[in-house]
């Protein structure tokens, strides 16, 4: 293993956990306040993508399309809350599975008609289209570089509104305790859009800054929601720390494991036999570790505090 | 009551005849079709089996039709091109027994771990252990990876032939019978009423002095090889298997036509199949968007229509 390499995949690594925390926070929060399953909250990330391109061709400047873009995903995620999510609040984890299923179907078919069955490529403005050089051999593109610091600033912006604010002191009180917040007066209700909001806003911001990496295409929300949701469950349901810290595990993991797996296994095995089994186990690594966490440790690796 | 039977033997007859009918009158397309049905509903009818009796919501069903159909296809992989020869074989016990013996083992092996949680935590696990079958599948360059695997040659039966697509359909047909008829069997048996009493309330069956575990344990070993099986045939029927039938979105379909149809009913399975079918193929005929109307239906069913297809058509379905 050489070292330049080492840490640009840990810079990789570092990134696809950012992003994962992007889309797992929105989905720990409702799951943990609403104990709401949103398949569809994938398609949000796919969403934001898809608008963001599209802005992106029609004000001819990146930056300025995600502005705009993040208050109109907002917008998504309040409407989704309103006319999908709220009827189904009631119900059990197998309608929420199904409903949200089948909302998955309607708008990935609308981005599909909107947008057409090709990707979409995003252009980045030149101040970003570089490469930086952080160390003497380790030159990275700029725009890895400011996806991570784009995500750590909505990380710190999220870590600040639900601990230091009074709305987000209602959102810790409502995911310990429902019932009770209800009964001191807040309009529950009102809480959950915005909570709805916020999550589809985190989650869209996501799927923007991928875009231009990987581009928006219609698959990208459903490879994603469900990496997302192997972090909550390694997280602990309901808990922001242990997102954001599951997020980077399992980003760093997947990463890791995919570049340097086999070279590990080599050191006990027949190359060719490391050659075959280390993308195997690479790519199960996560689900195993989600599995093995379900079973010594059901609340996850950082359970919020209940009372 | 006779009413009722008389409902029941008509779809079955339908089921059988129909496709046959219109084979005969030069339409071998909807043959195809229903044959997949079949297939299908088979596969429902093994979810329904935990899902509708014994209230667990598997997530990832689609795996042991993965399974399955990767067991009819490796064999004759390597039966074509050399290598494994244990299991190079076109004969169809050792393809169909393999496929059960994998998916049972598969079963066992994630159940002892699966029916250790409960609730959403239930379908998240199920699904991930479908997400590695998936990732196992497409890793393994041999046979295929991401672009599948092509079934060269079909399992190789005395007496009957898988090519001639009026037998193979007629088999599909009346294996689906076979596996409603024995599920309809397990419910009716001491062993299903347990099994809907876990599903009532677990904890009075453990103070009755039931060991619940192992029941569940039981019924999930069954649904899986009951999946497995449709897999093999589903194998036999495209002649080519990819990872993306592993693809939690099919599970999803899966869950999808036991819900449409009526959980823990005979009949419902079969219906909610008949319904996703032809669903999917007047909509994908109409416009190839078909995903946002039924889409839409999806959220309605899962919205405003209790007790599925079974319960709006009352004389069909067989709840007391």
């Amino acid at each position: 293993m050489d070292y330049t390499l080492f840490v640009i995949q840990l810079l990789n690594g570092l990134q696809l956990g950012i992003l994962l925390f992007l889309v797992a926070s929105g989905l720990t929060l409702v799951f943990g306040i609403l104990d709401f399953v949103n398949l569809a909250h994938g398609s949000v990330y796919m969403l934001g993508a898809f608008i963001c391109a599209s802005l992106t061709f029609a004000l001819g400047n990146f930056v300025y399309a995600l502005l705009i873009s993040l208050p109109i995903v907002a917008v998504i995620g309040y409407g989704f809350e309103r006319l999908i999510a709220r009827p189904l609040y009631e119900r059990d984890h197998l309608d929420h599975v199904l409903g949200t299923f089948g909302a998955i179907l309607v708008i990935d078919t609308l981005a599909h008609m909107i947008w057409g069955p090709a990707g979409i490529a995003i252009p980045l403005p030149a101040a970003l289209d570089g490469q930086t050089q952080l160390a003497p051999d380790i030159i990275v593109p700029t725009f890895r570089l400011a996806i991570i610091t784009a995500g750590l600033i909505a990380a710190a912006g999220l870590y600040w509104l639900v601990n230091h604010t009074r709305t987000g002191m209602l959102i810790r009180a409502g995911a310990s305790n429902r019932t009770m917040v209800t009964a001191l007066g807040v309009d529950i209700q009102a809480l959950f859009s915005f909570v709805f909001a916020i999550g589809a806003a985190l989650a869209g911001l996501a799927g923007m800054l991928i875009a231009p990496i990987t581009e928006a295409s219609l698959g990208m929300g459903n490879n994603i929601i469900i990496t997302a949701f192997v972090v909550i469950i390694v997280g602990g349901i309901g808990s922001m720390k242990g997102a954001f810290l599951a997020a980077l595990l399992i980003g760093m993991i997947d990463t890791l494991g995919r570049a340097f797996l086999d070279d590990i296994f080599k050191l006990f095995m027949s190359s060719s036999a490391a050659e075959n089994s280390a993308p195997a186990i690479s790519s199960m690594s996560i689900y195993l570790i989600m599995a093995s966490i379900l079973f010594f440790r059901p609340q996850g690796l950082f359970p919020p505090k209940l009372r | 009551m006779q009413k009722k039977v008389f409902v029941q033997g008509l779809i079955l007859a339908a089921v059988l005849i129909v496709p046959l009918l219109l084979n005969y009158m030069g339409h071998p397309f909807y043959l195809d079709l229903a044959t997949r049905l079949c297939i299908l509903a088979i596969a429902a009818v093994g979810l329904n089996l935990i899902l509708g009796y014994g209230g667990m919501i598997s997530f990832g069903h689609a795996a042991y039709l993965g399974l399955g159909a990767y067991a009819v296809g490796i064999p004759a992989h390597h039966w074509l091109y050399g290598g494994m020869d244990a299991i190079a074989t076109t004969n169809g016990f050792v393809q169909f027994g393999l496929a059960l013996l994998v998916s049972g083992i598969f079963a066992l092996l994630t159940g002892l771990v699966c029916l250790k949680v409960k609730g959403v935590y239930f379908i998240m696990i199920t699904m991930a252990f479908a997400q590695m079958v998936y990732y196992l599948f497409i890793s393994i360059a041999e046979y295929g990876g991401d672009d599948g695997l092509v079934i060269d040659t079909r399992s190789e039966f005395p007496l009957v032939n898988f090519d001639d697509a009026t037998q193979l359909f007629t088999i599909c047909a009346v294996s689906l019978f076979f596996v409603m008829w024995l599920v309809w069997r397990i419910s009716k048996s001491q062993f299903g009423m347990v099994l809907a009493g876990i599903k009532g309330n677990e904890q009075r069956m453990i103070a009755m002095g039931y060991n619940t575990f192992a029941y569940k344990l039981a019924a999930y070993v069954i649904s899986g090889m009951i999946c497995g099986f449709s897999g093999a045939l589903l194998g036999n029927f495209t002649t080519f298997i990819s990872p993306e039938m592993i693809d939690w979105a099919r599970s999803g379909e899966l869950m999808f036509m036991v819900i449409l149809g009526g959980v823990a009913t005979t009949f419902g399975p079969l219906l909610g199949a008949i319904t996703f079918i032809i669903l999917e193929e007047v909509l994908s005929t109409i416009t190839i968007y078909w995903h946002l109307p039924f889409g839409l239906l999806l959220i309605g069913v899962v919205m405003f229509v209790k007790g599925g297809l079974s319960a709006l058509i009352p004389k069909a379905g067989d709840k007391e």
